[in-house]
């Protein structure tokens, strides 16, 4: 009797138990919910498995970087869409990457017209949703230029129609060209205000010892002031670029084949909304921790190395 | 022109050749973009997609007949921002400035607005309504102050009631919940929705019972590794799968399940920052008093990690009210929804500029007052 007393109040049989509950709870919900995902599925008539992955995808793909013809498998057609989700998360980070830093940059120039240039962009593009930014861009801007007939030149370099922007040695689609637009000025107005913060973190001190050995306002930016902000700038940075990643996925609203637009074309015809959820989850997940592990080593690299 | 103004000229615009050069090409560029949006606006653009169909922006199919309830909805909500408001401003002085431009943004929309007369009534006794809450706010802000929150909870279910119907008020179907008014229902069900369940994943994964920890990083990770639209495809798609086969839920009620499994990860993960942010000491000093871990977690813990984090909070509620536009991809009709919508009247095809600027300019407003009063409350709570 006075065991169980004791056991009454002991903390550790408390925590333990508690804790035995919650997992026990949790077992029993994944339980039914997993039961009735299979009497659901039965019902519909589908088996989970991943052999449909072999079977004919038979739609077509508008942007193929590698062969790809309808007649190939549903595993050729997201291995083209995983290749595309790839080539704009790389392009976008590193075009946000630039416009970013400069609108950050632009943002503490003692030139007020630059200074307030910047607040106005960062204040419009972060404070509208960025699926209404892409439909802007693909809807009004691109398939709004003439058609290639009358293309519209800048400066002989680039070359803007309906069918994209053409540069003298290759040619964007207009779906890649408004979403690389709309993902980069989008997370880059967010990058601005990160490197703002990271560059205002560094000590005024900084500045004016660079500035007292005769550096010129440039090269104090670059050499000293930058480098050590970097330290406070990473940790967000990376996250925005998670971000930029994710939000590809909005390709979906201006029909540029990525991996989450060819998942779920393949969903809609073979209705294998489990196998293809699980498929999203472990593209974004890798993605997702590709860039963090990279930047992870990045920032171990950029900080303070301390004996 | 004076000499202070050229002064100022010199020193911000033309301090240097190299920034003379900024300056010129930065004039050049501005005059470029407002000559091309001029021309664009005045020649090129058709206003009349926005003039026929501004009923259907903001509040889509809701029956015309019972547009009072939102109007009711409308003066509520916004009493009650202008009392919180009020409240929260109290040390500055209302400026004969403030109150002009007040009354002139009043007086521009009642113009403006192709509005009936009774709209245009009801119109002006929110403005009303507005001011008196404002009034009220900073008469009697040591009053008001401990209530605030608890009033914003209880006008939560009237507000729904209202619009929804039910127990004596005609029922309104959720396919007929559109525009803008569902863009702002489902941001604000899904904050107050996903408050508790945050707060519960950032204590989980800041405690020290190692089963319940690993279950909300699990869960966090996961969720914050996903692209919401695959989570909305989640809920709308893979729910049914999951429930049994007699329930059926709304596709509103899956969509806000699927923006409250998204929120409340994030809004765990700014929760846990206000609780790191809180000493050893303060736990230590209740556990000293006697207090158990209940109570520290409820009365020492949470009203200074919350507070602390605020304004993490209203920018995540900006970040959710701008990802609702994502709920026009899984087949709702809220504002972007709507919008695609009326971009399919045969009149109005090919109109995307003007209805997308529209549509922009609404959500910017609300974006941007939000981050401004969270900018506000950051300097009050930092005081």
């Amino acid at each position: 009797m006075t065991n169980l007393k004791l056991l009454w109040r002991d903390r550790r049989f408390w925590r333990i138990s508690g804790q035995f509950l919650a997992v026990f709870l949790a077992v029993v919900v994944v339980i039914i919910l997993w039961s009735n995902l299979n009497r659901n599925l039965q019902q519909l008539g589908i088996k989970f498995g991943f052999d449909f992955l072999k079977q004919q995808a038979s739609f077509d793909i508008g942007e193929t970087p590698i062969s790809y013809k309808p007649t190939d498998t549903y595993s050729r057609a997201l291995w083209v869409g995983l290749i595309n989700s790839l080539r704009i998360a790389i392009a976008g980070i590193f075009l946000t990457t630039i416009v970013g830093v400069s609108a950050g940059i632009a943002r503490l120039s003692d030139n007020w017209l630059v200074r307030n240039i910047a607040l106005v962009y960062v204040e419009i593009f972060r404070n509208t949703p960025l699926l209404l930014q892409l439909l802007f861009w693909y809807f009004a801007v691109f398939l709004g230029f003439p058609k290639t007939e009358n293309k519209i030149s800048l400066w002989g370099l680039i070359y803007l129609s309906q069918n994209g922007a053409e540069f003298p040695w290759f040619t964007l689609s207009p779906e890649f060209s408004a979403l690389l637009l709309g993902l980069t000025f989008y997370t880059g107005a967010f990058i601005a205000e990160i490197v703002r913060g990271g560059i205002q973190s560094v000590p005024k001190g900084q500045w004016e010892a660079a500035r007292s050995l005769g550096l010129k306002p440039g090269l104090v930016m670059r050499l000293v002031v930058f480098p050590q902000a970097l330290r406070v700038i990473i940790p967000p940075l990376t996250s925005q670029y998670l971000n930029l990643t994710k939000n590809s996925s909005l390709a979906i609203a201006i029909g540029y084949p990525d991996i989450y637009f060819v998942s779920s074309t393949t969903f809609n015809q073979t209705g294998r909304a489990v196998e293809v959820m699980l498929l999203i989850m472990l593209t974004y997940l890798t993605l997702s921790l590709t860039i963090s592990v990279v930047m992870n080593l990045f920032n171990r690299m950029v900080q303070i190395q301390e004996r | 022109m004076t000499n202070s103004q050229l002064l100022w000229l010199r020193k911000n615009l033309f301090s240097t050749w190299y920034n003379s050069l900024l300056t010129v090409v930065c004039l050049v560029f501005l005059l470029w973009i407002a000559r091309g949006i001029l021309i664009w606006a005045t020649t090129q653009a058709q206003w009349a997609v926005i003039q026929v169909n501004l009923r259907l922006f903001l509040v889509g199919r809701f029956p015309q007949s019972l547009y009072w309830r939102v109007w009711i909805v409308l003066a509520i909500a916004s009493t009650l921002a202008a009392v919180t408001w009020g409240v929260f401003s109290s040390k500055q002085r209302l400026t004969k400035l403030g109150l002009t431009l007040y009354i002139l943004i009043f007086a521009t929309l009642l113009v403006i607005l192709p509005l009936d007369f009774t709209s245009c009534l009801w119109l002006l006794l929110v403005g009303v309504l507005l001011a008196i809450g404002f009034w009220i706010g900073r008469r009697f802000t040591k009053v008001i102050y401990p209530w605030i929150s608890l009033v914003w909870l209880l006008s939560f279910p009237i507000i729904l009631w209202l619009i929804g119907g039910g127990l004596g008020l005609q029922s309104v179907s959720t396919n007929l919940w559109n525009g803008l008014l569902l863009t702002l229902l489902m941001a604000a069900v899904s904050i107050v929705l996903s408050f508790p369940i945050g707060v519960l994943l950032a204590l989980g994964r800041t405690s020290n019972l190692p089963l319940i920890r690993w279950f909300c990083i699990l869960y966090i990770e996961i969720i914050r590794g996903l692209p919401l639209i695959g989570i909305l495809f989640l809920a709308q798609v893979m729910l049914p799968l999951f429930l049994p086969v007699d329930i059926r839920l709304d596709r509103v009620v899956r969509a806000i399940i699927g923006l409250v499994l998204f929120s409340a990860a994030y809004m765990a993960e700014n929760v846990r920052g206000g609780l790191q942010a809180i000493s050893r000491g303060q736990i230590e000093a209740a556990k000293a008093l006697g207090f158990n871990s209940l109570f520290v977690v409820i009365l020492i813990v949470l009203p200074q990690a919350l507070r602390a984090v605020i304004p993490a909070i209203v920018g995540q509620f900006i970040g959710l009210f701008k990802d609702t536009s994502l709920l026009s991809l899984v087949g709702l009709v809220e504002l972007t929804g709507i919008a695609r919508s009326i971009l399919a009247q045969p009149q109005f095809i090919g109109r995307y500029a003007e209805v997308y600027l529209f549509i922009g300019l609404i959500y910017w407003v609300f974006c941007y007052s939000m981050s401004l009063a969270s900018r506000r409350l950051e300097r009050q709570l930092s005081r």
